[in-house]
């Protein structure tokens, strides 16, 4: 399982990549792999507000549909549209090409809450317990 | 016993001999004559036809009699067959098909009962059948007798002081009930916000909240797979309208915390509402209106043996406590003196949430379940439910030894296990649902709860026997052991139907949904 260093978690299995004001949005490879093979995708439209812990969007795969929980709090800049078309991208590249969307952030101290990589890593542990 | 000519019947188990002929499944799947079929726009072109109309007499030219902007021109592909041909087309699709009357259907959370033939015979009568849904009520006093007790019958065995019987199905069920409390809300001057559900809950309940305009809050249940008290009264404000609860739950574990739950619920002015889809686990055993609850829909097409599926349509009845009953939607049947009458005037019921369903509901499902009601009586009723719970118990205790058993409490009427033990073998959940395929068996429910993962939801129901359920125990052990010594053979499972394994991810991300003509599919 791969959790790359210069990601931030949250314990719905999303990962977030800072740089300035705005985070990145993707779900984390344990996510993609408990998921399965990933069908369809439902993302927000760029100019949605999203807040921390609150639902953002649906992915679906063959075994079940589940939201997608926002890390951070704050107005949708970017959204990864190629995706919808292509959700494998997801399963074969969750942290490049499988990214989703990209949020303004409005309280950068939200960031606070979020899992380092080794918190992430043994929360996914003690859950497969 | 011995056949003079030497001939014996092929699906004698000894009688194989090489070729597949001797490979049969632990549900008795064998190999058959089956037919390939192409789809009914595929059909070689004919000039055949399944109407005989009669011909034009007289100096009338059809297709100047209907205005032209309603003429239809060619249409390309369009099949023309005659009636054998379509016939033939329809009845070999069908024998594709694996229902209960084919063989077991152990489909946890759906309760796929059996459904009795008796039931069948009641709801054709031609009196049920044939009435009209808009003869005056003197016309149709046997129909309008039948819903009335059939009303009353259901608050009985449930507990509650009146029911609804027209909402389609379960989902409608839900609204209808949901709707009901909005409405109870409404009345003391506040709808309230949110709804509060379980996250052992079926998938239909948030809907059923969103629906209804309320925020759904998840309350996660304990390591035991039970609600906990302590977890509802944290989550549980005046904000609340209700809680939705399933009881047996979604793990088939009895919620027993439910009575201090409902009192929590109570107490901050919230109504407790019951998901009745597993009410098959307590059939003359417990009430749901004594355990606390306000509001539950039954699922006619699960607990009372309606058809399920495509058998349908389903029938969604819902019950209530005396607080609710102003809020019943129409139509309601009454009794006056000797006769019955059909309430539908919305002043006589000002509070009523009015008409969700067009006439008095899926008629013919109010027989059968009727019928089965009368033919079972309370005792019946009561075997169900210790039938069910005993069947799940069985398979349970004949399981557990090579599948994964998530949680240790008691199950009642299903039983959920997960693929843990075989993922070291790189074999999923799918891939033992597609094996019991080849066995003969239609699969349990797969990847639900969404608490458990892999998980494999497994309700007998009570009409099973003990050698099908030894049946389908050995099919299930043959999987397992299967998973260790041949795990690429499971992996290309099933091979016996018509249509082997297929590829799920592709359809479900390039789905051809519509067919053009001359169009080529794989």
């Amino acid at each position: 399982m791969d959790f790359p260093d210069d990601l931030q978690y949250t314990r719905d299995h999303e990962w977030c990549r800072v740089q300035g004001k705005r985070a990145t949005v993707g779900i984390t490879d344990h996510a993609q792999d408990a998921l399965g093979d990933i069908v369809y995708l439902e993302l927000p439209a760029v100019g949605d507000e999203v807040k921390k812990g609150e639902a953002f969007g649906v992915v679906e795969s063959t075994k079940a549909v589940s939201d997608l929980f926002a890390p951070v709090s704050g107005k949708v800049v970017e959204v990864n549209s190629p995706l919808a078309d292509a959700p494998e991208a997801i399963n074969e590249d969750p942290y490049e090409e499988g990214w989703m969307i990209q949020i303004e952030m409005s309280d950068p101290k939200e960031l606070s809450d979020l899992l380092a990589k080794a918190a992430y890593q043994k929360f996914v542990e003690e859950d497969a317990e | 016993m011995a056949n003079p000519t030497g001939w014996k019947p092929s699906m004698e188990k000894e009688s194989g001999s090489g070729g597949t002929a001797g490979d049969v499944g632990a549900g008795g799947a064998t190999r058959g004559l089956a037919y390939e079929e192409p789809l009914v726009f595929e059909h070689a072109a004919s000039e055949r036809v399944g109407a005989s109309l009669p011909a034009v007499t007289g100096k009338v030219d059809p297709a100047k009699e209907i205005p032209a902007a309603l003429l239809r021109g060619e249409i390309e592909g369009m099949p023309s067959l005659a009636e054998l041909d379509v016939v033939r087309h329809f009845t070999r699709l069908s024998t594709w098909n694996h229902g209960i009357d084919t063989g077991f259907y152990p489909l946890g959370s759906c309760t796929m009962k059996y459904n009795p033939k008796s039931s069948e015979a009641a709801a054709r009568l031609p009196g049920f059948a044939a009435a009209h849904p808009l003869l005056p009520d003197e016309m149709c006093q046997g129909s309008l007798e039948l819903m009335f007790k059939l009303e009353r019958a259901l608050s009985e065995i449930s507990g509650f002081a009146a029911t609804t019987i027209s909402p389609a199905a379960g989902a409608h069920g839900e609204l209808t009930g949901v709707m009901m409390i909005r409405a109870y809300h409404l009345a003391r001057g506040n709808a309230r916000k949110k709804v509060l559900i379980p996250d052992t809950a079926h998938g239909t309940n948030p809907a059923t909240a969103a629906l209804n305009g309320y925020r759904t809050v998840e309350v996660k249940s304990g390591p035991d797979g039970r609600l906990h008290p302590e977890a509802v009264k944290a989550a549980m404000d005046e904000e609340v309208a209700a809680i939705m609860i399933t009881n047996p739950n979604t793990l088939g574990v009895f919620e027993s915390d439910i009575a201090a739950i409902a009192e929590i619920v109570h107490a901050k002015g919230g109504l407790v509402y019951g998901d009745g889809a597993n009410l098959n686990a307590l059939l003359g055993v417990a009430r749901p209106g004594d355990m606390g609850f306000d509001v539950m829909q039954f699922n006619l097409h699960k607990t009372f043996a309606t058809p399920h599926g495509g058998g349908g349509p389903g029938s969604g009845p819902v019950a209530v406590k005396a607080s609710l009953v102003p809020f019943l939607p129409l139509p309601l049947v009454v009794q006056e003196g000797p006769a019955y009458r059909l309430v539908t005037d919305p002043k006589e019921r000002p509070q009523s949430i009015g008409r969700l369903r067009e006439f008095h509901g899926n008629m013919g499902m109010f027989v059968r379940a009727w019928a089965l009601i009368r033919e079972l009586g309370p005792e019946g009723l009561r075997r169900c439910a210790e039938l069910a719970v005993l069947n799940a118990n069985y398979v349970r205790a004949r399981l557990r030894d090579v599948y994964h058993l998530p949680y240790e409490t008691d199950s009642l009427h299903e039983v959920v296990f997960t693929d843990k033990l075989q993922k070291g073998a790189d074999i999923s959940t799918m891939d033992v649902a597609k094996r019991l395929i080849d066995h003969g068996f239609h699969p349990p429910t797969v990847y639900f709860p969404l608490v458990v993962s892999g998980a494999l939801m497994i309700e007998p129901t009570e009409t099973e026997a003990k050698e099908t359920l030894d049946a389908f125990v050995a099919g299930m052990r043959a999987i397992a052991e299967q998973a260790r010594s041949d795990p690429d053979g499971l992996h290309a499972a099933p091979q016996k139907p018509v249509r082997a394994r297929l590829d799920e991810v592709r359809a479900a991300r390039k789905p051809v949904l519509r067919w053009t003509p001359g169009m080529k599919v794989e």
